[in-house]
């Protein structure tokens, strides 16, 4: 259990494609931390430099206490959960959680001891002479993780260790990983492309976008306040509705082609931005109102607990997550989008301004 | 009413049978086909039941005669050749370690030359593996006396060694695990990589286990092709001691039939039902294995 410093980690293939532009962020002792961004953003190339499967072309990699630049994976007391578990096929549950520690050359009986404990800790304990194949996704899952933790490492990385199971037993898993990520109280690095994955399970968030950190903060920050549009688009189901607008500089924004929408603001910016609003903060209004938003709805999407409006805010597309109860009248909407609801971006930088 | 107990009375006539002459058709070829391939070794047992004098007057027989035993128990354990002192176990024996030694260097070696150009970044290691590979239009058949002309200058004639070591250079079995190890995931070399196992320990503990029925079906394949091995192991081997069996059958009819005497048809014909046995056994009872490694992998 330690604490993890990247500083001004770059990576750069020798085709002179650069992977990870310099980066730098601190893994605080206990903590689980999320990479997410689309594929090909960088993450998992990050992630492999910590684990020490890729070099790093420039940068400081610390460990605990130990620069871990030039030390093999074997010896940086790390271990990795892969996405589709990389179990060695032909050794039983028992011989893959036990691999790792024959190969440190512990003694006999204390292998044995700390197997059976990571399969009682995982409810395997009945499948320990299985081999691989004769196991369930969820299962073999389990067992990349009890491979993990027998070693009690000082870092947990996970790459994409979800994405090859089923949407339930995804949730159940996300579930399991976060809280024996708890009890164990080792550090941990966790990369996803699932915006939910990241919302639920992280401490904090790094959010990647083209090889660039976007963003770091908790769950709550990434979603109330987003630092680009790319952040305010990527997290968040439904995305959030991005409309091109004007802003005046002094709380109120002009959609292109429509209304103002009064915006709290302390920024002294002015010019063209993109407003944003998550569909989930815009209410519908019962009355018309002297300067209305008008939404012409296209089509309904249920989603049980909730349905989604899809439809168009003067002109542009835009998303309204409305309850199940809510009445929908024909013809015309109006919509509410309350002050604070408001996100905006400058057009030119996509950065947050409010 | 009536309708229905007519209906019950007269049944629908049972379909007759119809007679697919495709299927018949298809069956007639490969039964041909089957007699075409084991008649011959039908024949050769029935006329190693036989004494040279029948066979030299009458040819092949196709019915079993009364000398089987005293024909098989001389071919195995009666001291022939020039010098008296071969046996067909000694024999035996010897294509036993040729087809063995065979097979398990060409593994051996096809595996650990697959190993480096697979998994090390070598240079140039794609143009050494193409340079391996086309060595497959270079049979043994065509640098017979370069290789002669070596292993003779390194004193090798006339040993184990000498018999074997030329031929385990294999660009079948390299390629072979070459494709097989391509296809073993990279996160499990990543994997043992972050558990601690080097490069020496990733073969021994994870490749080799994985590659077992690749193995056992390579086996096969270059078993069979050892102990059949004919030109090679007459070249190299004058000492009678070394002679293998498929030599041997020759040198039967030939020495014996250098004198007056007829030759012992039935004794070499014995002598290749023998040297028949062990390939044909192997592959029926390792054809399971030779199926799996050949279609079914466990990664």
């Amino acid at each position: 259990m330690a604490r993890v410093s990247l500083e001004n980690i770059r990576k750069v293939y020798p085709n002179g494609a650069e992977a990870v532009h310099p980066s730098s962020f601190d893994i605080e002792q206990g903590e689980l931390i999320v990479l997410v961004g689309p594929s090909g953003c960088g993450k998992s190339t990050l992630l492999r430099m910590v684990a020490g499967l890729e070099t790093i072309t420039e940068g400081t990699l610390t460990i605990g206490d130990r620069v871990v630049n030039d030390v093999d994976p074997a010896d940086r007391d790390i271990a990795m959960v892969f996405q589709n578990y990389a179990l060695y096929p032909h050794m039983t549950v028992y011989k893959n959680m036990a691999y790792g520690l024959k190969n440190r050359g512990l003694p006999k009986t204390e292998i044995d001891a700390k197997v059976r404990e990571a399969a009682e800790m995982l409810s395997l304990t009945e499948y320990i002479d299985r081999r691989p194949s004769q196991l369930s996704g969820g299962q073999r899952q389990r067992v990349a993780m009890g491979r993990a933790i027998v070693r009690s490492p000082e870092l947990f990385l996970f790459d994409e260790p979800l994405s090859n199971l089923d949407a339930k037993l995804r949730n159940q898993m996300r579930i399991e990983i976060r809280a024996l990520q708890r009890r164990i109280g080792v550090t941990a690095m966790y990369v996803t492309h699932d915006q939910i994955e990241a919302m639920t399970m992280a401490d904090r968030i790094i959010v990647l976008n083209a090889g660039r950190i976007e963003q770091i903060g908790t769950p709550s920050d990434i979603y109330n306040q987003p630092a680009s549009t790319f952040v305010a688009s990527f997290m968040g189901a439904p995305p959030m509705n991005l409309l091109p607008a004007s802003y005046n500089g002094n709380g109120v924004a002009t959609i292109a082609g429509g209304s103002e929408v009064k915006v709290s603001t302390s920024g002294s910016y002015q010019g063209g931005v993109q407003l944003g609003v998550r569909p989930e903060n815009v209410s519908l209004s019962p009355t018309d109102r002297a300067n209305p938003l008008t939404f012409e709805l296209d089509l309904i999407e249920e989603l049980g607990a909730s349905r989604l409006l899809h439809g168009r805010l003067a002109g542009h597309s835009f998303v309204v997550n409305a309850p199940n109860d809510a009445d929908i009248p024909d013809g015309s909407i109006f919509l509410d989008i309350p002050q604070e609801a408001v996100h905006l971006f400058a057009t030119d930088t996509g950065k947050r301004i409010n | 009413m009536a309708d229905i107990a007519e209906t019950i009375a007269t049944p629908k006539p049972a379909p007759t049978p119809k007679i697919k002459w495709e299927a018949v058709t298809d069956h007639a070829i490969l039964i041909a086909g089957a007699l075409f391939m084991l008649l011959p070794v039908l024949a050769t047992f029935t006329t190693s039941s036989h004494d040279p004098v029948t066979i030299h007057r009458e040819g092949l027989q196709l019915a079993i005669g009364d000398q089987m035993g005293t024909n098989f128990d001389k071919a195995l354990f009666e001291k022939g050749g020039f010098t008296d002192n071969v046996n067909g176990i000694t024999m035996l024996m010897n294509s036993f370690i040729l087809g063995i030694g065979f097979a398990v260097g060409k593994i051996v070696i096809g595996m650990m030359a697959a190993y480096a150009i697979v998994y090390f970044r070598l240079r140039f290691a794609t143009f050494a593996f193409w340079i391996i590979f086309t060595t497959l239009l270079l049979p043994l058949e065509v640098r017979i006396l370069p290789s002669y002309e070596v292993i003779q200058s390194m004193g090798l004639t006339n040993t184990y060694t000498g018999l074997i070591l030329p031929l385990i250079a294999s660009a079948t079995a390299t390629f072979f695990f070459r494709q097989f190890f391509r296809s073993v995931p990279e996160e499990l070399v990543e994997a043992a990589r972050i558990d601690g196992a080097g490069p020496v320990k990733f073969f021994i503990d994870i490749l080799i286990p994985l590659s077992r029925t690749m193995i056992a079906a390579l086996f096969i394949i270059m078993f069979v092709f050892g102990w059949n091995q004919y030109l090679w192991p007459t070249l190299i081997t004058t000492d009678e001691n070394l002679f293998t069996l498929v030599r041997g059958i020759r040198q039967i009819i030939q020495v014996y039939s250098d004198g007056n005497s007829i030759p012992e048809y039935g004794q070499a014909m014995a002598l290749a039902i023998i040297a028949m046995l062990p390939p044909v056994l192997i592959v029926v009872f390792f054809q399971n294995w030779f199926v799996k490694g050949l279609t079914e992998s466990d990664k």
